[in-house]
């Protein structure tokens, strides 16, 4: 299922903070939003996108992460403002709902976007030193 | 796929850190592409559901094929869609709680409102051509209803769903086209279809 953060993963951008909502991806490792491209915030943002909302309990279990985890990687995703989060209460049960925002799912996009234009711009180069 | 020892035998060498850079993409890409699906795939049918299905189907169609009068024809095939019901959802809830997967409630829901329009559809045609006594055409309407309901369904499970519901709608249009056919192609899509699918969905998903 969801594989764990691997440490080239990590490697492969710098410390940045999110990409400013420019329409063109930027196809450097430098311009990657840092933010989501870590995989279990990456994992928990590409869920959320196939559903309206997901409870804490249901991407727990999507997503093979223990609470401590899943909680700590929702509040950086909310405090960038990526996804929402609703708590209430079913009977006496707390609930925990999350809903991925506009702003996160333009986020994925562009992170979308920018990985195809890496390997758009970078393939060539494969090629040609193929060649 | 890249790995812990590609970035080690490319340190130094540009070129192939621009490879690895893409690689990377495309690793991420994948990564993104599997859990959506993951998060919005159904798995928990059960092929051992549809092969049992598959062979009460068998057995209501020799069962309806013996049966003179309309409407203990109607009977037959009313008491198989109960039989059907229970025994599917009885292996599908059966097979969730083996694989633990609570999360899929909300795939479940969306899948049950793909299914269920073309089958409610179903149902008042069944009442409406039974009033009429134009029970001849019902298998047609049943196979080709139930066809669409599955391919809808299956957007929101295991990909070989839309093929069986495809499948199931050529019997519609056969049976239709020759009502003299009908038991038969009855028996092959209920029967044969089920028992097909089951066993493909059995060795992919799982029972």
């Amino acid at each position: 299922m969801v594989k764990k953060i691997r440490k080239h993963d990590e490697m492969m951008v710098s410390d940045t903070k999110p990409m400013a909502s420019s329409p063109t991806p930027i196809a450097t490792a430098e311009a990657l939003d840092n933010l989501i491209h870590e995989r279990t915030r990456l994992s928990l943002i590409s869920a959320l996108a196939t559903h309206p909302s997901l409870s804490f309990s249901e991407l727990k279990a999507l997503l093979q992460m223990s609470d401590g985890n899943l909680s700590v990687q929702a509040r950086k995703l909310e405090e960038a403002g990526y996804i929402s989060c609703l708590k209430s209460f079913v009977g006496r049960t707390p609930r925990t709902e999350f809903r991925l925002t506009d702003s996160g799912r333009a986020a994925l996009q562009r992170y979308v976007s920018h990985m195809e234009a890496l390997i758009k711009n970078i393939k060539p180069v494969n090629k040609a030193r193929e060649n | 796929m890249s790995n812990p020892k590609t970035i080690k035998s490319t340190a130094g060498d540009p070129l192939a850190e621009t490879i690895n850079l893409a690689e990377r993409a495309e690793d991420n890409l994948q990564f993104i592409r599997t859990t959506m699906e993951n998060a919005s795939v159904f798995t928990g049918i059960s092929g051992t559901g549809y092969i049992l299905t598959g062979i009460s189907a068998l057995l209501a169609s020799w069962l309806a094929l013996t049966q003179r009068d309309p409407t203990n024809w109607l009977v037959v095939w009313m008491g198989e869609l109960a039989l059907a019901t229970l025994v599917a959802s009885v292996f599908t809830g059966l097979k969730m709680r083996r694989q633990g997967r609570l999360w899929q409630l909300t795939t479940i829901r969306n899948l049950l409102c793909a299914f269920l329009p073309a089958m409610f559809a179903g149902g008042v045609f069944t009442l409406v051509m039974a009033r009429e006594n134009l029970i001849v055409l019902l298998p047609g309407i049943w196979l080709m209803l139930y066809g669409v309901a599955v391919i809808t369904a299956g957007a929101w499970s295991v990909r070989v769903l839309p093929v069986m519901g495809s499948m199931f709608m050529v019997l519609g249009v056969l049976a239709l086209l020759i009502p003299v056919t009908a038991d038969w192609l009855m028996a092959i899509g209920f029967g044969g279809l089920h028992i097909g699918f089951g066993l493909l969905i059995r060795r992919h998903y799982g029972g």
